[in-house]
């Protein structure tokens, strides 16, 4: 007998393997996630200001390096502070061939993403031998050697000059302007998050939830770990690099300054706040932090500008930073499991009021 | 050769520095397994503090390091309470994570108390402690790190050998289960070595301090810096980070003096790679053999 409509029971009746697979829950879920893009799509690009534009945008591309950390930390279960260089390894390798070259974006995208995932593999190496502590360290040390190299290999890299880019064309149709490369981003990022979801509800996936829970048993039971370890650097460097090739695009001159040891833990706190082991929770995360930093860098530039608390606002740059730490250590002392976790109460409470469960 | 004796006494006394930097980071590991990324932040901290008790409050330099040491220690004692004392038990990235958003609060909290300029002691070594071999000049402000770390050094090897609650600390970092079975207070214990290592990262702090100028952003720099020389000299090894601080030293001044300045910031980091695949442990740690 076929079901036409699944709505969410009052309780888990899961009784077939291909339930627990499922995307969407219930069908409800899935009318609201197509509406959702939808209203995304169209309206988005025409209603918002430039300004409020470009931060989607920003949180578009923060989203898809973000997802790339969260299969690497939340699924696999690798600590990776290094994220950050590949993101900018991607936008240089971008840089590289779309001026060098003059390759499309349809090739570069790609490209760079591959080029830093090979990156992120050789990184990904000493997680051989080690793990946990050792491993983070030696991603640290990943991040400073490829920082090095960005700055220093003048040659390919123009040292701390930077690279300017072209306008990326589709076809003809030379993309410029938040609203192209709003559509741009966004479909980027939609493809990316299809393809992570259903990694992840593949073998694939569940090799790197095994080696995250237990890689003793894991290997015990036949999944070869450092292969799977391996893959995951490659794929978690694949989205840092096309993320990176799209904020080269976007921002359309990079230099070494922005990919450095902060973004990392930028990026890292994303995860954390976001919800590690989900891929909704790494976009939550990236809208939490673009978010904040914005909120928070218009308040420094209010107090500065209009020079409300006197002295004291022109000093308050470094609030910033504060906020930011304290944002990170608060949620992990009171919701370890992140806004998705949130967002998954309130949900649940809504669904089941006016009943407590 | 002249020039290679120059580079050889900058590179010891700078890394003697980073050894005594490094060793409230191994108290930390040792006692808790806690790997403190706040730990740059919790040099410039004690720095800070003592600063403004010199040039603010115009205490005498004896007393104001004493008060230091003291409010330091105190610190450690609060950011455990708060901050550490939660995660007891949780996965390892939650800690990291921590110790990671605490240093960006720390940072913060600095700036806005202190400004991000460079800033320095008044001058309050005597000169007789200089030393002088020929044509070599060691200032009196490393002859007074030598001499702080060397005391520290013999104390916390004491300490940790021979006192109760060093043999507590030792306990509960080789296995913290069998440890509270038999009686350890795990929470005591904890609480003491963060106070500790804060106290000796606030001392390490002031030494840096005098030498270099006290300045946020490069006092956290060598928190980072204090990798390299922990996994170099074995993470749970005190002697071994004084050791290892020294090789890293040496290393980076004859990198920037014989092959490019460029480099000398990089060159711990590359090295610190090789460590790991070669010898995970270090120089002086302790081999926890797993093969999976």
């Amino acid at each position: 007998m076929r079901q036409r409509f699944r709505f969410h029971p009052c309780g888990n009746y899961k009784d077939r393997y291909e339930d627990e697979l499922t995307v969407f829950e219930t069908d409800f879920g899935r009318l609201w996630a197509i509406v959702g893009l939808l209203v995304l799509l169209c309206f988005a690009p025409f209603v918002l200001s430039r300004y409020m534009l470009y931060i989607v945008n920003t949180i578009g591309i923060m989203s898809m390096a973000a997802i790339g950390l969260n299969i690497l930390i939340g699924y696999t279960g690798l600590i990776s502070l290094g994220h950050g260089a590949f993101v900018g390894v991607g936008a240089y390798a971008a840089a590289i061939l779309a001026t060098r070259w003059n390759l499309p974006i349809l090739v570069t995208l790609p490209a760079a993403g591959i080029i830093t995932a090979l990156l992120g593999m050789v990184f990904g190496i000493p997680s051989v031998r080690l793990k946990g502590l050792y491993l983070t360290i030696a991603t640290i040390a990943g991040q400073f050697i490829i920082e090095y190299v960005l700055v220093h290999w003048d040659a390919l890299t123009m040292g701390t000059m930077g690279i300017t880019l072209p306008f990326p064309s589709f076809f003809g149709y030379e993309i410029s302007g938040d609203r192209g490369f709003f559509y741009l981003i966004f479909t980027c990022l939609i493809l990316m998050v299809f393809l992570a979801i259903n990694l992840m509800r593949s073998k694939y996936g569940r090799a790197f939830v095994a080696v995250r829970d237990n890689d003793r048993a894991a290997e015990g039971m036949g999944i070869p770990i450092f292969r799977y370890k391996l893959l995951s650097f490659g794929v978690s460097s694949f989205y840092a690099g096309c993320a990176g090739a799209l904020w080269a695009y976007y921002m359309m001159s990079i230099t070494t300054e922005p990919f450095n040891l902060m973004l990392s833990v930028e990026f890292i706190a994303m995860v954390i706040i976001g919800g590690l082991g989900s891929i909704s929770g790494s976009i939550f995360g990236a809208v939490f932090i673009t978010s904040l930093n914005e909120i928070l860098r218009w308040l420094t530039d209010w107090a500065m500008n209009t020079g409300a608390l006197g002295d004291f606002g022109l000093n308050l740059a470094p609030l910033r930073e504060f906020v930011f730490g304290l944002a990170i250590v608060l949620f992990i002392l009171f919701e370890p499991r992140g806004i998705a976790e949130l967002w998954r109460i309130v949900r649940s409470n809504f669904r089941l009021w006016p009943f407590p469960y | 050769m002249e020039f290679f004796i120059q580079l050889l006494i900058n590179g010891l006394s700078i890394g003697f520095l980073y050894g005594l930097s490094a060793m409230g980071f191994v108290m930390i590991f040792k006692s808790s397994s806690v790997l403190n990324f706040a730990h740059g932040e919790l040099l410039a901290m004690g720095a800070f503090i003592f600063l403004t008790l010199v040039t603010w409050a115009n205490l005498p330099i004896w007393l104001a390091f004493l008060v230091t040491l003291l409010g330091c220690f105190i610190l450690g004692f609060i950011v455990e309470r708060l901050f550490l004392r939660p995660l007891i038990g949780e996965p390892l990235i939650f800690v990291i994570m921590l110790t990671v958003g605490l240093a960006s609060m720390f940072k913060g909290l600095m700036l806005l108390l202190w400004g991000g300029n460079l800033r320095t002691y008044p001058d309050f070594l005597p000169q007789w402690l200089g030393l002088t071999f020929g044509y070599v000049t060691v200032p009196p402000v490393y002859v007074m790190a030598l001499i702080i770390g060397v005391v520290f050094l013999a104390l916390f090897g004491l300490f940790f050998k021979y006192s109760s609650q060093g043999i507590y600390m030792r306990s509960v970092a080789d296995n913290q289960k069998a440890a509270l079975s038999l009686g350890v207070h795990v929470r005591k214990v904890f609480a003491l070595s963060w106070g500790i290592a804060a106290l000796v990262a606030g001392m390490s702090g002031i030494v840096l301090g005098i030498i270099n100028g006290i300045n946020v952003h490069d006092l956290s720099a060598i928190g980072l810096k204090v990798f390299p020389v922990v996994i170099l000299g074995g993470l749970d090894s005190i002697v071994g980070a004084v050791i290892g601080g020294i090789i890293i030293g040496l290393l980076e001044t004859f990198t920037g003096g014989y092959l490019s300045p460029s480099l000398r910031d990089v060159v711990p980091y590359i090295v610190l790679v090789f460590i790991l695949l070669v010898k995970p442990y270090g120089l002086f740690g302790l081999v926890e053999i797993e093969r999976v």
